[in-house]
């Protein structure tokens, strides 16, 4: 009976003790931080994808308590909306961003990348890259290893077994880049969603020359600069046999997709019969693309 | 008879051309002489299009300290200055030359009579290394003369002659022993007084009876060089191997085989090194050899730099049908090739063709944990976990694994029961912390 009470007392006491002196530590020691964090913090969508340009979800939010300036801080995930409630919350003013979407660069499918090669080490296409060009003639293009596909937190993008390319989900996709960072032939690209998700682009990143690029791949690029007589708006430019459409200049009149020769510029999400450009097809329909190649969502 | 001993392996050594003598591969119409051939910074040229140029001229001038010049390996015009695609797909600056007779530059010496004796100071010879472009032909292409001043806090007391010749197929290291066997012991003195060494040891595999009877014969009038008989194991013709495999010594992690106080240079660098020195010829040629189960003649070929690699096959018998895979240099480390319609390059080891059915991978299954590429591993690593780390892209992990340490000799995927691709990923977690390192470097 004595041994148990005489080891209650001890370990009491210096429960006792280790609190009071933890306590003192605690007070001397506390790191003030502001609550405002904790608070932007749970507005963040916290999918920790980095997209933001900041080491997760809770670094961001200290980034943007810091601040006194918040334009140049987005959250490409929570986008406008979630920038404008920490805004809110912060009793500071968001700047005006435009949702973004992941754009795949390659056009070279199976039927017009004929391959030239057979490749049989791991499909990762850095690991391709860091070896070769890859299977098919050209240098440039998609290797199709799903390196983008691996990399993406969001589910929003997919190699389509037909075409051996990766298509994005555009309801799924959040902008956060990590596609674009993954890929080691750099033919993934930020855009503009566009008004209506209707944009233009040139589906092709192969610099060599026309007669070079057309060999290796039929959709490809052939530095023609038709599309640049085309276009109306200056937002068109040709540099190492290449053209490159500005999406802050694009007006999406379509002009330079009909006078690609090569259909390497791509209409995402346009409905079908040019005359009918006007007349908006009623919620609830899938208008058919323009685009016979992609095979992406469209939403109404 | 020694070997080193950790890991390593025993592949069939394929030596099916090591009984026939060099040829060589005639001048063709064109040359193409990529401007990059070396590890370091690429060459810049100094000829223009519709220049004239002999054979031995210089054509690109290393740029920076660890860098190699480039010559002409022929004589005609300089048609144009352009790109080339590589073995790879990927495009090269080379310089494109037509050929008009073989007509070379004044004071080389193209009479073939053995010249012995070197009156050069250590600087002298390093200098005529240097404008020679001479780089290591065992494979690394990393420039000579650089190997050849060592550290100021390091002293040097073995050169190390590396004739190992370990990758299956290949022969033409073994062939040069027996063919120009006098000139390689008298550059392995120029080499000795470069870098004011006195013993000199040449390592040798035991595949080759006939090219170690003939060395120690030649050596046995040589003071301080000899010749070291090494039981045959892969991968022997490693840097650090063969010096623990020759001298016992264990070059440490990170380190460059001076730390313990030898240099090693590659049989092919030690005849070039006799070529420049007394016959004041740079590197306008190299040895390769094509071989493969299925090509009709496997034959040992001297190329002059810039011929396209399909000439010799041609000599050799013309591409098998069955090819199912062209390797660039040897079966165990070469990396598959595109094309043979590329120019040879002091890179160039050879081809070895393998037929469809030896060059498909077979199908990959799950890790049994058996430990057998832990085992093979001549550098102590790890390899499964390497593979792992790679895959999940763990870098800081795979940097304190050592991952930078790998030579890339695929002992681990070869031993491999269950046909994991091991190196696919090491070789990737390499690079990535090669280029992490650096980028923490220039920080």
């Amino acid at each position: 009976m004595e041994i148990i009470l005489f080891s209650l007392l001890v370990m009491g006491v210096t429960g006792l003790l280790s609190a009071v002196i933890l306590y003192f530590v605690l007070q001397k020691f506390k790191v003030e931080e502001d609550p405002r964090i904790d608070q932007v913090e749970a507005l963040l969508p916290g999918a920790n994808c980095g997209g933001c340009g900041s080491a997760g979800c809770r670094n961001f939010a200290e980034r943007c308590v810091k601040t006194e300036d918040m334009s140049d801080l987005l959250c490409p995930v929570g986008g406008s909306k979630t920038m404008q409630e920490i805004a809110a919350v912060l009793g500071r003013k968001a700047g005006e961003q435009k949702p973004k979407v992941a754009v795949v660069r390659c056009n070279g499918n199976c039927e017009a990348r004929k391959k030239t090669n057979y490749y049989d080490g791991v499909r990762s296409c850095k690991i391709e890259h860091n070896l070769y060009i890859g299977e098919t003639g050209c240098s440039f293009g998609c290797l199709g290893g799903g390196d983008c596909e691996r990399a993406c937190t969001f589910d929003a993008i997919h190699i389509n077994p037909e075409t051996g390319l990766p298509e994005v989900d555009e309801e799924k996709c959040t902008a956060c880049g990590a596609c674009v960072k993954a890929c080691p032939k750099h033919i993934i690209e930020l855009r503009y969603k566009g008004p209506k998700n209707r944009r233009i682009f040139v589906s092709c990143v192969n610099e060599e020359k026309g007669a070079v690029a057309r060999k290796a791949c039929s959709n490809a690029c052939i530095g023609c600069s038709k599309c640049v007589k085309e276009c109306a708006f200056d937002a068109i430019t040709v540099k190492d046999n290449l053209a490159y459409i500005d999406f802050e200049k694009c007006r999406l009149c379509r002009k330079c997709v009909d006078a690609c020769p090569t259909g390497a510029i791509h209409a995402i999400n346009f409905p079908l019969a040019v005359k009918k450009a006007t007349a908006e097809p009623k919620t609830g329909e899938t208008p058919e693309t323009v685009n016979k190649t992609e095979t992406k969502q469209p939403t109404a | 008879m020694k070997t080193f001993k950790i890991g390593g392996i025993h592949p069939a050594d394929n030596k099916l051309s090591a009984a026939v003598p060099f040829e060589t591969v005639p001048l063709p119409a064109q040359v193409i002489i990529p401007l990059e051939q070396h590890i370091g910074a690429p060459t810049v040229a100094v000829v223009a299009k519709g220049d004239k140029v002999k054979a031995g001229q210089l054509i690109g001038e290393a740029q920076g300290p660890v860098s190699a010049n480039i010559h002409s390996s022929v004589s005609g015009t300089v048609t144009k200055l352009d790109t080339v695609i590589d073995a790879w797909g990927y495009k090269r600056p080379a310089v494109y030359i037509s050929v008009e007779g073989d007509e070379w530059m004044e004071g080389i010496d193209r009479s073939g009579i053995l010249k012995e004796q070197c009156d050069l100071t250590p600087e002298e010879i390093i200098a005529k290394i240097k404008n020679a472009g001479i780089v290591g032909l065992g494979g690394a292409c990393f420039p000579t003369h650089v190997k050849l001043v060592p550290p100021p806090s390091m002293t040097v007391d073995t050169l190390i002659v590396n004739a190992v010749e370990c990758e299956p197929y290949l022969t033409h290291n073994h062939r040069l022993m027996l063919e120009k066997g006098r000139e390689i012991m008298t550059g392995i003195e120029i080499l000795k007084k470069a870098l004011k060494v006195d013993k000199a040891v040449i390592g040798i595999e035991a595949n080759k009876p006939d090219a170690i009877k003939y060395m120690e014969e030649l050596a046995a009038s040589h003071d301080g060089v000899s010749v070291q008989a090494l039981k045959m194991k892969y991968p022997q013709g490693g840097e650090k191997q063969l010096i623990a495999a020759c001298t016992g010594r264990e070059v440490k992690s990170g380190a460059i085989p001076a730390s313990v106080g030898v240099v090693v240079q590659n049989v092919a660098t030690v005849f070039a090194v006799y070529e420049a020195v007394q016959l004041n010829k740079p590197l306008v040629e190299v040895a390769i050899t094509i071989s493969g189960p299925s090509v009709k003649h496997p034959g040992n070929y001297i190329i002059r730099i810039g011929t396209p690699l399909g000439d010799a096959l041609a000599m050799a018998g013309g591409l098998p049908e069955d090819t199912g895979k062209i390797i660039g240099g040897g079966p165990m480390m070469g990396r598959a090739f595109m094309t043979t319609d590329v120019p040879a390059t002091k890179r160039s080891a050879g081809l070895v063709l393998m037929p469809e059915s030896l060059s498909k991978r077979r199908p990959v299954m799950n890790c049994i944990r058996c430990g057998k590429c832990v085992e093979a591993c001549p550098m102590g690593l790890e390899p499964y976990l390497l593979a792992q780390l790679g895959a999940k892209q763990d870098w800081e992990r795979s940097e304190k694994e050592k991952v930078t340490d790998c030579i890339e000799c695929g002992s681990c995927m070869y031993t491999c029961p269950s046909n994991r691709p091991l190196l696919d990923y090491i070789r990737m977690g390499k690079a990535e912390v090669m280029g992490i390192i650096k980028a923490r470097a220039k920080k």
